[in-house]
């Protein structure tokens, strides 16, 4: 991915930041990229490379723990964060009915996020709260008993949201 | 502080601090919410503020907490309300209204609504207790005793309630006698293994190195499953003393809370426990004055369900993929950076205190004599009542299915419960006497694993359901051994073919052979496991195997490829419409007499319009294989030519 000037520096600083927090061994490098992914919402290349810098690993090793876990992202993620779950109470409740109606809203396939950024899709496995299945997050809110109109109604009510404040914003 | 003061002095100190603030609180009115995060799911933090806000706007003396989760998680929201003079009662099924209400008229008025009570916590001429349901009869509670009764945030309530004795007690003992006990006791690993806690820790002890370690396992990757997190967000200072007596036990200084990413909750829970116990000197340079000391931190995973692995849990502490390793040696001899590391479940560590307090032989006295103490399950799927239960060792499954989750919901019938997860099986209705502990389930052909419990009925089909694990381990597979990666894609290859209907005559012989080469090649137990969701539907519902590639169909309507929408002539009722409003892509259309059709081309199988149609007409049906549907299509339309000639 392309970044502009001003976003690469930005990374480049934020992961210095985050990474001065931690001496060199290198049990601090998973907690320091979640750090950086916390912050910046994903682990850009600049990040992977300055924590390879600091704690003195080749960035080929760093690249190779990113892509190891499943919750680094290494492109941004959309504005607000779909996840279904897709753990075994909510498959057998219907969780790939819940993930298809939100692929036909958003149009978007799971794992991509949508061409204004506004929303990306992501599966989860069990989030916990399988007796409220079938569940979905949006962001850190979970949903339980999640319902195709349901669906519906929590994109319509981000869409709405959304032009409120746009339409509340001074020219 | 007085060098001379035994830690259990100490503790003294603290906690009558502790119990004034306790009997406080208990004086006045309190109203305790459930708000574990699946509370939270359904509305449980907006009740807690409308309770809020009543009490306010009507100028009541009362206190609002928020606690975990007591169980009876298919009653949530849920809240406790403790008055004087009444019993403390829940109630259940809460909204916001609901909640003003009871403000109103219980806090105020005085009538507690016994109409929305579920329970009392004390025997009464109205409302049966909890002892009363017949969950009673089968639950006993060790680890969960104060889950939902308690803030979780509050160290003083765990405090006031006996917390940290066992620490003190412990700290009392020379560190082998509580490795002794704790062997004494038979308490086995709640991780999966059933490995001897106490044979671990002395493992450990005999380990010449003296920088040492201790880890809470806290990943609970089995997507099913919850109880790990119910207990953390419940009770996490039970957990901490657990760790902090392993710690003294072994000897080790530093301790680690490896908490799966997916939550949250239990994350923050847990570090402002470790906060509290700090700043009350129960945990830091000198735990409880005794000089003995104990730092304990969080590390968070992230995201890889083969890191609940102890040998790749600890590679990813290290700032490696969490890629399991052969064993011996066992991290008990060389473990986190090469130190010995004890490495417990949740649950494992949750048993230590009652052992402590109560002896090795109260603890046995619960459960068989393999397996001594209580189970917990999370009980999920399509029961009347899920949610968290703890009963002695040696209950059946038939028990937990029908007198703790009262049985199978709606009209539908039992047909199978998995247990223990991807590594586990699927037991048919002919196994539900087997008790449940870690050597008979085993035999039966599933496993104890952590112990989620998914309850299926007669919709869920057997085959999909080897299809989902699979699915599961393929992707979760570190990709070291070759039979794990290779294997657990080919089975799933075999699988996706057999539930979209191209299934062949040999596919099940050879998911057998696969299964065989996958157990012996794989070097973990994710590896050796992944086949057993397949071997167990292929032994217990081979002729749901055999209706997908022979008739092409799926039996339990649920294979998407295999089935179609269809809406009943004689059923519809022609002027509701529900169906058309609900369907998403606009698939039905009403034919000339006014009865709705399904446009099969359009239909995205979502089965809005199935839930949509008023239960008093059920005319939307699923039928299996799909060309049922345009079949009876046809038929309609030639009798209505037919009829019109
Ligand atoms: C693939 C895999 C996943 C595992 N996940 C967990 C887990 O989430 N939690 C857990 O406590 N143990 C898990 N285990 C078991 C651990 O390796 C280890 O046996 C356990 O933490 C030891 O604790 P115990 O003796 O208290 O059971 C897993 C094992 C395997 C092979
Ligand atoms: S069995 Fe599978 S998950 Fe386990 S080490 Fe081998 S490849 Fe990795
Ligand atoms: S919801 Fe049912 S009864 Fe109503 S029009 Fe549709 S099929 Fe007919
Ligand atoms: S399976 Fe979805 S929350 Fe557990
Ligand atoms: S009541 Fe919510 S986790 Fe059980």
């Amino acid at each position: 991915m392309q970044l502009t000037e001003e976003e690469r520096k930005e990374a480049v600083e934020k992961s210095r930041e985050i990474l001065a927090r931690y001496d060199g061994s290198r049990g601090g490098l998973i907690p320091a990229l979640q750090q950086i992914q916390d912050v910046l919402g994903y682990v850009p290349a600049e990040a992977m490379r300055e924590a390879a810098g600091h704690f003195g690993m080749p960035a080929v090793d760093v690249y190779g723990v990113v892509t190891f876990y499943n919750q680094f992202r290494l492109t941004p993620p959309g504005r607000h964060q779909v996840k279904v779950c897709m753990g075994t109470a909510c498959h057998m409740k219907g969780g790939n009915i819940i993930m298809e109606s939100w692929e036909r809203v958003l149009k978007v396939k799971v794992g991509e996020t949508t061409p204004d950024r506004e929303f990306s899709l992501e599966r989860v496995a069990c989030v916990g709260c399988c007796t409220m299945a079938p569940v979905a997050l949006v962001n850190e809110t979970v949903h339980g008993k999640m319902t195709p109109t349901k669906v519906d109604g929590l994109y319509f009510s981000h869409q709405l949201a959304n032009q409120q404040k746009k339409e509340g914003m001074p020219e | 502080m007085n060098a001379n003061k035994t830690a259990a002095m100490v503790l003294d100190e603290i906690r009558a601090e502790a119990l004034r603030s306790w009997e406080q609180m208990r004086q006045k009115t309190l109203i305790a919410v459930g708000a574990a995060t699946c509370g939270r799911a359904v509305g449980a933090l907006e009740v807690a503020g409308v309770f809020r806000e009543e009490i306010e706007r009507l100028k009541v003396d009362a206190a609002v907490i928020e606690v975990g989760c007591m169980g009876h998680c298919y009653a949530e929201p849920m809240a406790f309300i403790f008055k004087p003079g009444f019993p403390g009662i829940c109630y259940g099924y809460l909204n916001e209204g609901l909640a003003a209400r009871l403000v109103r008229d219980f806090l105020v008025d005085g009538d507690p609504c016994v109409e929305f009570a579920l329970a009392a916590d004390g025997v009464n001429d109205f409302i049966p207790t909890f002892q009363d349901f017949p969950r009673g009869l089968v639950e006993q509670k060790m680890v969960m005793e104060h889950c939902g009764l308690i803030d979780p945030e509050n160290i003083e309530h765990y405090l006031a309630v006996g917390g940290y004795g066992a620490l003190a007690a412990a700290l009392a003992m020379d560190p082998g006698e509580v490795a002794k006990l704790v062997k004494a006791s038979g308490l086995r690993g709640r991780g999966g293994a059933g490995f001897p806690t106490g044979s671990k820790w002395d493992l450990c002890r005999a380990a010449g190195e003296k920088t040492r370690y201790v880890i809470c396992n806290a990943d609970e990757g089995d997507p099913g499953a919850f109880m790990d997190r119910t207990i953390l967000e419940s009770n996490p200072h039970l957990v901490v003393e657990g760790l902090a007596i392993a710690a003294y036990a072994v000897g080790a200084g530093k301790g680690y809370f490896y908490i799966r990413a997916e939550y949250p909750l239990a994350v923050e829970r847990i570090r402002k426990a470790l906060d509290q116990a700090g700043k009350y000197g129960i945990l830091g340079k000198s735990v409880l004055g005794t000089g003995f000391g104990l730092e304990i931190e969080v590390f968070q995973g992230s995201g890889a369900f083969v890191c609940g692995e102890e040998t790749a849990l600890i590679a990813s502490m290290e700032g490696k993929p969490g890629l399991p390793r052969h064993r011996p040696p066992f991290p008990s001899e060389a473990g986190l950076f090469g130190k010995p590391t004890v490495i417990n479940n949740v649950k494992t560590l949750s048993y230590v205190p009652y052992i402590l307090r109560n002896g090795a032989d109260r603890f046995k006295e619960t459960g068989t004599p393999g397996s001594p103490g209580t189970a917990i399950f999370a009980l999920a799927g399509k029961l009347v009542n899920t949610g968290l239960t703890e009963v002695p060792m040696g209950t059946t499954l038939r028990q937990i299915i029908y007198d703790v989750g009262s049985g199978i919901a709606g009209n539908s019938n039992f047909k199978a419960v998995q247990i223990g997860g991807p590594s586990g099986g699927c037991l048919p209705g002919e196994t539900l006497d087997t008790p449940i502990d870690f050597d008979s389930l085993t035999r039966a052909g599933a496993m104890m694993g952590s112990g989620g419990i998914v309850v299926l009925d007669e919709n869920d089909c057997m085959v999909e359901m080897a299809r989902f694990f699979l699915d599961f381990t393929q992707k979760e597979s570190c990709g070291k051994c070759t039979f794990c990666r290779l294997g657990t894609r080919h089975m799933l290859g075999i699988l996706e073919r057999i539930t979209r209907g191209e299934g062949r005559p040999e596919d099940m012989d050879l998911l057998l052979e696969l299964a065989g080469d996958i157990r012996a090649g794989s070097l973990c137990s994710l590896g050796k496991t992944a086949p057993n969701p397949v071997l167990s539907t292929l032994k217990y519902f081979r002729d749901e195997y055999e209706a997908h590639i022979f008739e092409k169909r799926c039996p339990a309507l649920m294979c998407k490829d295999l089935i179609a929408y269809y809406i009943l002539p004689h059923k519809c009722e022609r002027s509701c419409d529900a169906c058309v409003g609900s369907c998403p892509v606009e698939a039905i259309y009403s034919n000339e007499d006014r009865i709705k059709v399904i446009n099969q081309e359009k239909c995205v199988k979502c089965n809005s319009c199935l839930v949509a149609c008023p239960p008093q007409y059920r005319a939307v049906v699923k039928v299996s294989p799909p060309d049922l549907a345009a079949g009876k299509e046809k038929e309609n339309d030639e009798r209505k030519s037919q009829d019109n000639h």
